[in-house]
Formats: structure tokens, C-alpha cells, sequence
């Protein structure tokens, strides 16, 4: 699924025109990404929370050279998927052929 | 910010659109991802992230306050990769100093 058909969906569920679906979901993704941007967390019930999380500065490695480097202290974003979200996912058991599709 | 907080801001944004449709709008997109998800399909929010399906294999737990083996059976679990715009928007980087993410759509 790409944005495109989300819009599809507000397009054909909302009864926008694809022009103001387009631009509502645009807004939607704008404004949780501006949000986070400033730090803050966005929980969006039913689905899950977005978090923003410091991480401290650390020493890694080029694992092409094994060179040692200073890796910043940084902030990442998690999701936290809400257990309902879990729960729809695992109305019925995992197949074995999904268990098989595992790639790593 | 909680859903209802982004529902306001939204709407803040789109003052030609009542803010009981652009709670549709916020409910519609969640729900049609998380119908994608239920099939088992990948999204991919250009700037914002990926979303993906994995399978927990089933494994022996632990009760941790009998000490009583359990069995946990394979389960499917949402995961988000942040995408590169994103990324460098919580990081602080200043965008003017992040190529532009190619957008095909």
C-alpha cells in the first residue's frame, strides 16, 4: 500500500474529491511528521505511538575497515504498535507457509 | 499528541474542511493501514516510513512469576522502519543539508 492508495480510499470511502483526499492525507503525514520533529510523541489509539528517543553517543566500527569511529548521540523514532493493532493481526494462527516466508 | 490532538491540528490547517470530516479523514487512513497490514501487505509512506508484517516464531516461555514453562505460539508483529526524511527530521538534522528522497508517484 503507497500513499496513493490511502488517498483512493479516503477518495472512495470519504467522498472527497482526489484532489482534497490527496491534500488531507498529505496534511496528516505532514503534521505527525512536524510533531515529531519538535520531539514530541504522537499516539494515534488503536494503531499505535510514535516516539522520539534519545540515543547516547557511542563508539562503533566501519565494518569495512574495522576502523574505530564516534558514532553522535542521536534521537531515533520508534513505534510501538498498540495491542489492538496486534490483536487484528493475529485473529487466526500463523500458517506454516507464513513461517516458511520468514526471510531472516 | 494524541489522535484527537491531531485530528485539531489537521483541521487547524484545513479551515475549508469541518473537523468531524477530518476526523473521518485521520480515522479512514489508520483503519485502511491497518486493513493492509491484517492482508499481510507492506505500506510505504514516502518521507515518513515503511510498515511490515513479520512472524514471531513460536517458542517456550517462561511464567515468570510460577517459573512454569509455557507455550507461546507464532504470532505476527507490525514493524516501522522510519524513512530517510523522517529520520533527519527527528534527528535535527537541517533538511537544506538532506538530499531529496526521489518520489516516482
Amino acid at each position: 500500500m503507497t500513499k496513493a492508495e490511502i488517498v483512493e480510499q479516503i477518495y472512495e470511502q470519504v467522498g472527497f474529491s482526489k484532489k482534497e483526499s490527496a491534500e488531507l492525507v498529505e496534511k496528516v503525514f505532514q503534521t505527525i511528521k512536524e510533531t515529531l520533529a519538535q520531539g514530541e510523541k504522537v499516539k494515534v489509539s488503536g494503531f499505535g505511538n510514535f516516539v522520539v528517543r534519545p540515543k547516547n553517543a557511542r563508539k562503533g566500527r566501519n565494518p569495512q575497515t574495522g576502523q574505530e569511529i564516534l558514532l553522535d548521540a542521536r534521537r531515533v523514532l520508534t513505534f510501538k504498535p498498540s495491542l489492538v493493532l496486534k490483536n487484528v493481526l493475529n485473529d487466526e494462527p500463523v500458517s506454516a507457509a507464513e513461517l516458511l516466508n520468514e526471510d531472516d | 499528541m494524541t489522535k484527537s490532538g491531531l485530528i485539531e491540528a489537521v483541521a487547524e490547517r484545513t479551515p475549508h474542511i469541518s473537523k468531524k470530516d477530518t476526523e473521518i479523514v485521520v480515522n479512514t487512513i489508520f483503519d485502511s493501514m491497518t486493513a493492509a497490514l491484517k492482508q499481510g501487505e507492506r505500506i510505504e509512506i514516502r518521507g515518513f516510513g515503511s510498515f511490515q508484517v513479520k512472524v514471531r516464531e513460536a517458542r517456550e516461555g517462561r511464567n515468570p512469576k510460577t517459573g512454569e514453562p509455557v507455550h507461546i505460539s507464532a504470532k505476527r508483529t507490525p514493524f516501522f522502519k522510519v524513512g530517510k526524511e523522517l529520520k533527519e527530521m527527528v534527528d535535527g538534522v537541517p533538511l537544506e543539508a538532506v538530499q531529496p528522497e526521489t518520489d516516482p508517484s
